[in-house]
Formats: C-alpha cells, structure tokens, sequence
C-alpha cells in the first residue's frame, strides 16, 4: 500500500488560531504514540492478537488526527483482521506508524 | 452547563475540551482518563452532561452508564461506527459521535443536548401530570422518533392521521409517524389553529384550501368532515 501523507489539516481546523492548543495536542501524540506503538510490537510478539487489535483502535485515531485517510481506513479492517487473530498485514501497519513518528519529529 | 470527559486517550480530551471552549454553554469541570475515578467524582458531585469514551480499558463506557442510577445527558465519542444501535438503548445518550469529531458534528451534538435540555425543563415544570412522550415548547412539538426528540414547528403542521397505535403528521416539508394517538396530540396542539374533523384526523384549519359538504381539501389530501364536526368547523371559517 502507498502511504499517504501526514498532515495538520485537522489540527489547524479545531484550532482556530488557538497555537497553545496545537503545540499541546502535538506534544500529546509525541508523547502517547511511542508508548502505544511498544504496547503494540509487545502484544503482537505475544501474539495476543485482540489485546493488538485494541492498541490499533487506540492508534487510529491518531492517525485520523493526522489526516492519514487511507491509512486509517487500512486500520479499520487491520483491527477487524487482528480480532480474527490473522496479523498478516504487520509489516503495513508498522511502515504507518514510521511515517507517523517521522513526520512528528518535524514538527 | 456542567460537563465532565471520561476517555483514557490523551489526545481525545484535549479535542473534546477545545471543542467545548467554543461553545459557552459547555463548562468543562473534570475529566477523567478511566471510568472508575469519573465513577468516584460522580458519587459526591452533580454533572449535567458526560462526554463518554466506549472503548477504554477494563470499564467500558457502556459498564459505566450502567453503573449511574441517575445518569446525566451523554454524548457518546468512539472511534468505532458499529455501536450506535447499542448506544441508543440508554436513555440518556443524546448523541454518538466519531472520531476524529469535526467542529460541525460536535455543534449539532450540542444543539441536540439543548433541544433536550428544553424538553426535560418542560416536563419538569409539568411534573405531577401524566408523563408524555411529546411535549410543546412554544411553536415546537418535539416527537418522539427512534429514541430522538424530534423537533416540529406547530404552525407547519397541516393535518394528523390517525393509523392504529401510530399518528402520522403531515406538516409543510415532511410527513412524521410517530406512535401516539389523536387525542394525545390534540391536547398539545393550539385550539385555536387545529380541530378535529372526524375521528381519524385533525387538520390545522390555517391549511384549508376549500370545503365540500363533508370533505375538507388541505394541500392535496381530501379529508373527511364527519357530521358531528361540521358545525364547528363551519363557525371557525371567516364565511363572507
């Protein structure tokens, strides 16, 4: 699947000028999503495929949060797969958490 | 209004807050990252709406409303479509929104939790009397449709069909059914716009086109005037 790019659309949209308010949201996701993310690799190798499935329904709305569209609709059927106990397409999921943590740390 | 938030993510506080502060009816008290401690605060202080999380660790959002004998409004924020038919079994849920929630979305949550808001003074303030699932605010009727309070505007109000245990009303833009009958609706409705004209139907008699001997025509519906009626429809037109 081709990634899609991270953006602040949403972020700037509920902002509304409000630059306290995004450099705090941001700081959030810089904060929550490295914590999420090793949740998420741990269970995965424990193979507790629906704890997974609960850490990607946490994640995807970071991802929305960062305008992914594609990538979250890829998460949504990612989550369905792990409850099915099928985590075929791990390599996806993590290469949009990559592109995710990349974009944050430019920001 | 006071409202607490109870959801484990971060990020989805902060949203919901900073949607909140733009609206100035909504004060934010508390928030709470699990239900237990939301369940806590709740047991010594009052709130009057929850912004809930379903999906959080050990307590889910549904476990928690169940846990409130009381609850106060919630508004429902989830990353998941597949509960909104559950959602709606409570009461108390007002709305069902899911993230990311947009500024537009959350606006229309807000006027919902308002329209409720009117609906619940009003019964209130006619607390003693037989419970009613529609009630009037002014020029509105709120109805009663699939767990919403549906807002009407009684002078758009054309005409209401009696159909078994439902009443359909037809009013300028859209028809409603509703599971009511005649005689319920008829005791919300102004006297003095709306008549009953034969046992299956009150027309609102602003909307008459024209009159036969025992029809009434409203927009294109011809209605029936039995006997009985006649006379006092005859008396409220401004005959020439």
């Amino acid at each position: 699947m081709e990634l899609d790019s991270p953006n602040l659309s949403y972020i700037k949209e509920l902002s509304d000028g409000d630059a306290e308010f995004e450099a705090n949201l941001i700081a959030i996701l810089k904060k929550e999503l490295p914590k999420e993310k090793e949740a998420f690799t741990e269970s995965i190798r424990e193979q507790n495929y629906q704890n997974s499935a609960a850490l990607v329904h946490k994640i995807k709305h970071k991802i929305s949060i960062l305008g992914l569209e594609k990538s979250y609709d890829f998460a949504i059927a990612f989550e369905e797969e792990l409850k099915n106990d099928n985590p075929e397409r791990l390599d996806t999921f993590l290469s949009i958490l990559q592109n995710m943590e990349e974009f944050l740390m430019t920001i | 209004m006071k409202c607490i938030i109870v959801d484990d993510e971060a990020a989805a506080r902060a949203i919901t807050k900073q949607l909140c502060k733009k609206i100035e009816e909504l004060n934010i008290a508390e928030e709470f990252d699990n239900a237990i401690d939301a369940i806590k605060y709740l047991n010594s202080n009052t709130v009057d709406l929850i912004f809930l999380d379903i999906h959080m660790p050990t307590f889910s959002g549904f476990d928690f409303i169940q846990t409130l004998k009381n609850p106060p409004l919630v508004i429902l924020t989830t990353s998941d479509r597949n509960f909104a038919l559950d959602a709606f079994e409570y009461d108390c849920v007002v709305d069902y929104l899911v993230k990311p929630i947009t500024q537009e979305r959350f606006a229309k949550a807000v006027a919902r939790i308002k329209e409720r808001v009117v609906v619940q003074k009003t019964e209130e303030s006619t607390a003693g009397t037989t419970p009613e699932e529609n009630s009037t605010v002014g020029n509105d009727l709120y109805v009663n449709i699939d767990r919403r309070l549906v807002k009407i505007n009684v002078p758009d109000i054309c005409l209401i069909e009696a159909k078994g245990d439902y009443i359909k009303i037809k009013a300028e833009d859209k028809n409603y059914v509703v599971h009511s009958t005649l005689k319920k609706i008829e005791e919300k409705l102004p006297a003095h716009l709306f008549l009953k004209v034969h046992r299956s139907y009150i027309i609102n008699t602003t909307k008459i086109v024209d009159i036969e001997d025992n029809s009434v025509l409203i927009k294109q519906d011809v209605i029936p005037v039995s006997r009985a009626n006649r006379k006092e429809l005859m008396q409220r037109l401004n005959l020439l």
